[in-house]
């Protein structure tokens, strides 16, 4: 089991501190230097995540680049989120979960049909909070994104564990109420999030629910 | 074991390609048509995208394709799905097995790191080459780029997960003449690299060659394998077959 780091940071020094309800979306920015914190509030909340270089989107979180280099599947702390580019955006630097999922990718209203029933396609997703996202936040604007930059995303305190014998599912979570990931900004970076509102499967046990977001200044 | 000299031939034939170890290939492939992947030497590694040829913001979507069939390894009875719920391609035949979706291509630093510097100066056409770079120069012909080059299929690679998300590459996972039919479900544009596995420790440089043989398929039956291989392939098929509603 992958050892459990937490953070000396103290929310009351943190120069954002926000709580973004149970299945919508969030997008900022996070300066090089700055410490950026998801907390899982009430516990087995997916929090769907991209990173883009906040000055040019076309550089973006790897999911495959991440994984191959550190050889490993999951995140915790120590893992650095590479770029399409093969550079370091974040590194995690505290876990009080343990484990974190990129493989699992984002809801969305057509994949939604196909793994549910075709009459779940009107069901909120992931990706409906992306696209939102991307029409009402400036600096999607500013950066021109769209649907082609939406790629392969981290689910934090998500649990998809894989088999030796290449056997994936989705687990009940592994994360509980207060549990958070930590990571520092090694370039400035524009976050993407969906706090998942999936109803279908384990993943927020059944029950989506609020996160809090804070980022520190460097010390 | 078969070689590939008396493996069975597909019936009608529209056309083979090889495409020599390290090197790249783009093209289009009807819906109803088939592309066999012969590693003719063993040990290649087919790196493998795929986007709708009339919608290119439509791709392979790695996570919904592994979601949807509860597996992070892909053989005969898998799909390629597409971000919009629709099957791009299926794995209809397959003699390998553990097919690798989640490791992505070598770049430029990782080839130059592990096999040192080979340019075309020196080597011509036995120039080292990378999966990513190979991949966005057959993406850059179709007015696509970095912005759609998204996690794709390893074809003949497996990778095992361990315990703990630890992963270990196969080696010798796949022999001379092993085989892999893709039916192509949509009008489908195919991207491939040749280039070696990013975690392939084999020390030297030496990307094994593929051959492509298209063939006609046809359109998937009532009873096909693949479309009844999970409840969900079967909806990802219903949802195809709308889009091509006429």
């Amino acid at each position: 089991m992958n050892m459990l780091i937490e953070s000396p940071l103290d929310p009351r020094d943190a120069v954002l501190d926000e709580i973004c309800p149970a299945g919508e979306g969030w997008m900022g920015t996070v300066k090089k230097g700055q410490t950026f914190r998801i907390v899982d509030l009430e516990g087995n909340q997916a929090v769907d995540t991209l990173f883009y270089n906040a000055h040019d989107a076309e550089e973006r979180y790897s999911a495959t680049d991440t994984i191959r280099r550190q050889g490993r599947l999951y995140l915790t702390t120590g893992s650095r989120l590479i770029s399409s580019e093969g550079n370091v955006m974040l590194t995690i630097t505290a876990d009080t979960c343990g484990r974190h999922d990129t493989l699992g990718g984002a809801c969305a209203a057509e994949s939604n049909t196909v793994r549910y029933a075709l009459d779940k396609r009107p069901m909120h997703s992931c990706r409906d909070n992306f696209m939102h996202a991307l029409n009402a936040c400036g600096c999607a604007h500013h950066l021109g994104m769209s649907k082609r930059d939406i790629t392969s995303n981290i689910n934090f305190f998500m649990n998809v564990p894989v088999t030796p014998e290449g056997r994936l599912s989705f687990e009940d979570g592994i994360s509980a109420p207060g549990k958070y990931v930590e990571m520092r900004a090694e370039m400035d970076v524009a976050v993407l999030i969906s706090n998942c509102p999936q109803l279908n499967n384990p993943c927020n046990a059944y029950n989506p629910t609020p996160i809090r977001l804070l980022v520190w200044d460097p010390v | 074991m078969t070689s590939h000299a008396d493996m069975s031939r597909p019936e009608s034939i529209l056309w083979e390609e090889l495409v020599p170890g390290g090197n790249h290939w783009s093209g289009l492939m009807r819906r109803g048509t088939a592309l066999r992947l012969t590693d003719l030497q063993g040990g290649a590694n087919l790196s493998a995208l795929f986007y709708n040829f009339d919608e290119r913001l439509e791709r392979y979507n790695m996570a919904d394709t592994l979601k949807a069939q509860h597996t992070a390894l892909l053989t005969r009875g898998h799909v390629l799905m597409s971000d919009m719920g629709r099957v791009l391609a299926s794995i209809i035949a397959d003699d390998v097995g553990g097919h690798d979706a989640f490791c992505g291509v070598s770049d430029a630093a990782l080839i130059r790191e592990k096999y040192g510097e080979r340019p075309f100066g020196v080597a011509r056409n036995a120039m080292y080459r990378n999966g990513r770079d190979g991949l966005l120069i057959e993406l850059g012909k179709w007015g696509l780029g970095k912005r759609d080059l998204v996690p794709g299929v390893n074809f003949f690679s497996r990778v095992i997960v361990g315990e703990e998300g630890e992963l270990s590459f196969a080696a010798g996972h796949s022999r001379a003449g092993a085989t892999v039919d893709l039916r192509f479900d949509m009008d489908v544009l195919v991207v491939l690299s040749a280039a070696p596995h990013p975690l392939d420790p084999k020390p030297e440089y030496a990307p094994g060659p593929v051959l492509l043989t298209a063939y006609r398929a046809g359109l998937a039956a009532e009873d096909d394998y693949c479309r009844n291989f999970r409840p969900e392939n079967a909806r990802a098929f219903i949802n195809t077959e709308r889009y091509f509603a006429q």
